[in-house]
């Protein structure tokens, strides 16, 4: 093709578009009614290759626990998500929280020099490339991971401080219990110690049952890599345990035979067996995202109460409203099909009389655990009901104020 | 060759008789599922059992002994994987400074910005916990404190502390807490077998199988 043919079709093909844009123009109700659009984004090879939200949304994450993040060294800290404009089940990958042992760098990981290694009380000690990984049969799971440190505090003005340290999104990977019966469990493995490559090189010590009953070696997240900040290229996933235990950068599988007391797990220690056991896996627990803290609502009326469930102890079986501080309650409605370790979007119809209230959610998972209140928390512990302090990872039922001006406030003492 | 340890668990922790005692499970059709659970993890672990004894897939290589070793940075609380060397409480101090802990831990361990490394100005406690949540006190196993400085310290040069180093290191902390004496000397030997105060003062972690809540009762 000569260059003049090649200059007369891109010139056609201009033509094309044009008339296509008149054409839409043209279509515009004679009314002159309805609003125009600010303008037309234009198309770039940029935007063609990965395509980004709109300029009018604006949901971010941000620092979480009062450390800057990134702090002027680029390590990142806990990061939350912005959950209050959350829809649906799924934070973004760019939304997704992040949370660190420690201040870090993220590490930039070629995939193509990455390998897995599997090894200790095992018949046959494996290395895997990542290659190799993505030829294991996969499963797709939507699940959510918590920081325990996701705890709301009476200074906390938005659902973005006080629940914005967990995430749910769609994991894709190898079933962590392939892989182990590939290398042959040996009698007396009773845990694994997961590591990943970072500079810390973060381990976590794992029980083999877990490990053998649902973990999950991810290479993908919503549809696409595991994002860098989540652990590319490979991350283990252990669906309803807390955050740490989903270690990132995953590099080594060693199976042991005792508890290892990385220092992570030191991290964790208490004394007391009721503490321990209530900072492991995570119990049943729901927030409303809308209406929510630092919200407004414009006018007296009907509105969608919406917010999120989940549990580390299996599906969210029932999830309940109060409008009245906790007095009464009616079931919620359940928007889609609840999942293992999920989040689950529940919500009811509800007008707003214009008066005071407070609205609560409770979440009851398939296990039969129902979420406590602050004050059977504080029953539970022995505690003054005006100085509750939830001790393991805190589930407790979030209360949000609204006030006759219709602006939302957290509600926790 | 077994498959997973629930197989041998479950029978002694989930009877059907206990599992009806406890007030989650009094429900007819909750006890029910949870039975009908118990019973398809039985199964699976038979089947697992029988057909686990050779690799499915065949993907992946072996590692050599060499791979293995150097990767292999995770030390147990019996020290097993603890590697040769030694280090005295006074070459610590000395690499306390050389290596630049100070500079973020402080000269006295404390009053920096990276965690506390001395216990807490408490005085004599009947509870060694109450010296606070500070590494080289409050870890129940000295094998904790050898492997993290050894995965991650210093900071920015994380891996490349030699075995000597970290053994003196780990001796100059713990005679910092008053855990050893001045004169004592740690390798794969001694350090594993220090008693460290908080040895049997912690709370064990709960026996996890699937479908467990995480603490029978709580809270109501």
């Amino acid at each position: 093709m000569s260059s003049k043919q090649s200059d007369r079709r891109e010139f056609l093909k201009r033509g094309a578009a044009l008339a296509g844009g008149l054409g839409l123009a043209a279509a515009k109700p004679a009314s002159g009614q309805l609003p125009d659009p600010e303008g037309m984004i234009v198309g770039t090879d940029e935007l063609v290759g990965y395509g980004k939200r709109s300029r009018f949304e604006n949901s971010q994450r941000i620092p979480h626990g009062g450390r800057h993040s990134p702090d002027a060294f680029g390590l990142d800290f806990h990061i939350a998500a912005p959950l209050q404009e959350s829809v649906g089940v799924i934070t973004p990958s760019s939304l997704h929280y992040v949370g660190t042992t420690r201040g870090s760098f993220v590490p930039d990981i070629d995939p193509a020099k990455h390998r897995l290694m599997i090894h200790g009380l095992v018949d046959r000690e494996l290395v895997f490339t990542m290659e190799e990984l993505r030829r294991f049969p996969s499963v797709t799971r939507l699940h959510f991971i918590e920081c325990a440190g996701n705890r709301s505090r009476s200074s906390h003005t938005t659902v973005q401080e006080t629940h914005g340290m967990t995430s749910c999104a769609e994991w894709t990977g190898v079933l962590l219990s392939t892989l182990l019966e590939e290398a042959g469990v040996q009698d007396g493995g009773e845990w694994i110690v997961a590591e990943g490559v970072e500079e810390v090189k973060g381990a976590s010590t794992i029980p083999i049952n877990k490990a053998m009953d649902d973990c999950l070696l991810c290479y993908g997240m919503n549809g696409e890599a595991v994002r860098p900040q989540q652990g590319y290229p490979l991350r283990l996933l252990v669906p309803g345990f807390e955050g740490i235990f989903n270690v990132k950068w995953l590099r080594r599988i060693k199976v042991v035979d005792q508890y290892y007391m990385t220092y992570n797990d030191y991290g964790h220690l208490t004394q007391d067996p009721a503490t321990a056991a209530l900072g492991y896996q995570i119990g049943p627990k729901s927030v409303i995202t809308f209406p929510s803290g630092s919200q407004r609502l414009p006018e007296p009326g009907f509105y969608e109460i919406s917010g999120l469930a989940w549990s580390g102890g299996g599906k969210v079986a029932r999830v309940e409203i109060s409008t009245d501080g906790g007095r009464s309650w009616q079931d919620a409605d359940i928007r889609g099909e609840p999942q293992p370790m999920a989040h689950t979007r529940f919500s009811m119809n509800w007008t707003w009389d214009g008066n005071e209230c407070e609205l609560q959610s409770r979440c009851t998972d398939e296990l039969g655990q129902v979420q406590p209140s602050r004050a059977q928390v504080a029953a539970f512990w022995n505690q003054p009901p005006d100085q509750v302090r939830v001790k393991g990872q805190d589930n407790s039922i979030q209360p949000w104020r609204i006030d006759s001006d219709g602006n939302v406030h957290n509600a926790i003492s | 060759m077994r498959s997973v340890s629930f197989s041998r668990k479950l029978p002694s922790r989930a009877q059907p008789n206990s599992l009806a005692a406890l007030p989650n499970f009094r429900r007819g059709e909750t006890c029910l599922a949870r039975k009908l659970k118990l019973l398809g993890l039985f199964l699976l672990s038979v089947g697992v059992c029988a057909q686990a004894q050779s690799p499915t897939y065949g993907l992946g290589r072996a590692p050599t002994a060499e791979e293995v070793a150097a990767w292999d940075i995770a030390i147990s609380p019996d020290g097993k994987e603890l590697p040769a060397g030694s280090g005295s409480v006074a070459e610590g101090e000395e690499l306390y400074v050389q290596k630049t802990c100070f500079v973020c831990h402080g000269l006295n361990g404390t009053g920096a910005t990276a965690p506390r490394l001395i216990k807490r100005d408490v005085g004599e406690v009947d509870d060694p916990w109450d010296y606070g949540r500070v590494l080289p006190i409050r870890s129940p196993y000295a094998t904790t404190v050898w492997d993290y400085i050894n995965r991650g310290m210093p900071l920015g040069l994380e891996g490349t502390l030699t075995p000597d180093e970290v053994y003196s290191i780990v001796a100059y902390l713990l005679f910092l807490n008053d855990v050893i004496e001045e004169d004592m000397v740690l390798d794969q030997d001694s350090l594993p077998k220090i008693e460290m105060p908080n040895r049997t003062n912690f709370a064990r972690v709960p026996d996890w199988f699937p479908g467990q809540p995480r603490l029978e009762g709580y809270p109501y």
